[in-house]
């Protein structure tokens, strides 16, 4: 069987920042396998600007920033396989993909990176009441089918989500000419950037109807009402308070999850992220194998994502010098009061210069103080005036802080102040 | 006084802007700038797509080099409706310039073979 140092599965902006960083640092033998026939993932259909300002300090569009590391990607001559699916791995790193010229090759690998980025959640997923009729469609598949193909999903939209995939399509259909009549929140807060509530919404005077969801699709062969009612505190539908749109088209943009099926065929430990578990290594309980990016958690902006998947590379580089290993003596890091999920979940080595841990809150809070404690004892604290769950913090600890970590447990939690 | 989100990067500060064009709310120079243009003359980039002669199936994105009125946006739209190119294309090549007098060109902004 061939071999590789160090096999990327997917060539989005996380896997082609991790092969770029783990070349850097020594690995010569690196092969990214990609399923779709471009490198840049997700970014090629983003075609909106807004990306690069911490990594490049500019404004920069979807395709552009990717661009600029499919160039460092040639430069640096790493090898990369396009219309390559990864169809299984297992647990001693043997990485089975297919494609139209090779057929089905399996390669045996050092360490593997996981890059995989996320999917989208569909009607399936919140039991969307109603007809099953065709028009109903995932913000992410018509951005891809308006932004690659040329392809309007609809004339009349109603959006139901307010993340920002939907928020950004709102903009993208209006001005392709499609009317979008409202974009629909269940939560009593929206889950998209402030920033493209007001310059995709606001500026063409779209509604945003909060705590208000679909409470049913009415169409025979395509959607033709949507009907949309007030909720209650515990989600239910209030009667009296339905809205009637006439449309033609559903478009959703509820969540996005991990894409980590090859995980699970392998044990690998899951968190409530809906990634895999991983230490201040970005490891997963399986000896060297890594994740980053959107695979991991997911992320708003693809600066952080570049970011992560740098570090993965860089860390897959130790590992396969033999610098880092996986014990089962770690210590774990919980995410407590008002807190979504934290990253990482394990600490395996407290001997850093300083580790990010990154999180998400789980409502929007005003004036809090994010707490690290460790055995009763305070860690760390942060003051933060405002935070709310569409956006990823990142808070770092410094050498001293982690030096006052003394028991296997770490909880990150938020205090009123 | 005007309140307003600064969409200039993704924090999106919370701007108030006075009569006499004073800011607050802001996290960095550019936020005030922003307000000030927002409450004078509000302009927009666009991004969007323009198709590919030689290629079934397949646009290429464009974005305005510079932002154009806000009020300019649908009629920006039409003209770089009305635009094809070939593959390959380059990013930064120019599709269309100085689209209605705005002083902004249609720039391409995609990499295709
Ligand atoms: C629609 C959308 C809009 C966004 N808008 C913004 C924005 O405005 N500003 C911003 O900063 N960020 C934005 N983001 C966030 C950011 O761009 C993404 O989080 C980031 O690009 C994700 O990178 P990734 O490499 O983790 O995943 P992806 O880009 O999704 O890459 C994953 C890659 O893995 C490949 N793959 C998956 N499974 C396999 C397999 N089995 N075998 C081989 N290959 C496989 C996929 O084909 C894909 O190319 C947006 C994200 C989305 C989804
Ligand atoms: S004021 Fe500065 S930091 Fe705040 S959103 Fe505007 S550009 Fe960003």
């Amino acid at each position: 069987m061939k071999e590789v140092s160090l096999v990327i599965i997917g060539g989005g902006s996380a896997g082609m920042a991790a092969a770029i960083e783990a070349k850097k640092n020594g690995v010569d033998d690196i092969l990214i396998l990609e399923k779709d026939n471009d490198l840049g993932g997700i970014l090629n259909q983003c075609i909106h600007n807004g990306f690069g300002l911490t990594e490049f300090k500019e404004e920069l569009s979807g395709p552009e920033y990717l661009s600029r590391f499919v160039k460092q990607v040639e430069e640096l001559h790493i090898p990369y396989r396009l219309n390559s699916l990864v169809l299984n791995i297992t647990k001693d790193k043997v990485v089975t993909y297919s494609n139209d010229k090779e057929g089905v090759v399996c390669l045996k690998a050092k360490a593997i990176i996981f890059a995989t980025g996320c999917y989208e959640r569909g009607a399936g997923a919140i039991s969307l009441p109603g007809s099953r009729c065709s028009g109903i469609i995932t913000a992410g598949v018509a951005q891809k089918y308006l932004n690659i193909h040329g392809y309007l999903a609809g004339k009349r939209v109603v959006i139901l989500g307010s993340g920002d995939i939907g928020l950004i399509m709102a903009r993208r259909l209006t001005l392709e000419g499609a009317k979008v009549l409202c974009v629909s929140e269940i939560m009593p807060y929206s889950n998209g950037l402030n920033r493209n509530i007001a310059q995709c919404l606001n500026d063409f005077n779209i509604p945003l109807y909060l705590s208000r969801s679909v409470s049913k699709v009415i169409g025979k062969n395509r959607v033709e009402k949507v009907i949309l009612s007030q909720v209650d505190e515990k989600m239910q539908f209030i009667p009296g308070t339905e809205m009637e749109f006439e449309c033609d088209t559903l478009l959703l943009s509820i969540g996005l999850i991990p894409y980590v099926s090859l995980l699970n065929n392998i044990d690998c430990e899951m968190s409530s992220t809906k990634g895999a578990k991983v230490n201040d290594y970005l490891e997963t309980n399986i000896d060297g194998i890594f994740a980053c990016g959107n695979c991991l958690h997911v992320h708003d902006v693809v600066d952080f994502v570049t970011d992560e998947g740098r570090e993965a590379g860089r860390n897959a580089a130790l590992y396969i010098k033999g610098l880092i290993k996986n014990s089962n003596d770690h210590i774990t890091v919980t995410n407590g009061n008002g807190i979504g999920y934290v990253v990482p979940q394990k600490i395996e080595n407290l001997d850093h210069e300083s580790l990010t841990f990154k999180f998400r809150v789980r409502k929007p809070v005003n004036n809090v103080r994010v707490v690290f404690k460790s055995n009763e004892t305070e860690v760390a604290s942060f003051i933060r005036p405002v935070l709310i769950p569409s956006e990823m913090v990142m808070l770092k600890l410094n050498k001293e802080q982690l030096s006052k970590i003394t028991s296997k447990e770490l909880t990150v939690s938020l205090e009123e102040r | 006084m005007k309140e307003f989100v600064c969409i200039v990067c993704p924090r999106g500060c919370r701007l108030k802007i006075d009569d006499e064009l004073n800011v607050t709310g802001n996290s960095c120079p550019r936020g005030a700038n922003y307000a000030k243009e927002e409450v004078t003359a509000p302009k927009r980039i666009i991004t969007s797509t323009v198709r590919v002669n030689n290629r079934e199936n397949l646009l290429v994105s464009v974005k305005t080099s510079i932002a154009v009125p806000k009020g300019m946006m649908f009629e920006v739209m039409k003209e770089i409706n009305k635009i094809s190119v070939s593959a390959p294309t380059h990013i930064g090549d120019i599709a269309l310039s100085n689209v209605l007098n705005t002083g902004a060109d249609i720039v391409i902004t995609k990499e295709i073979k």
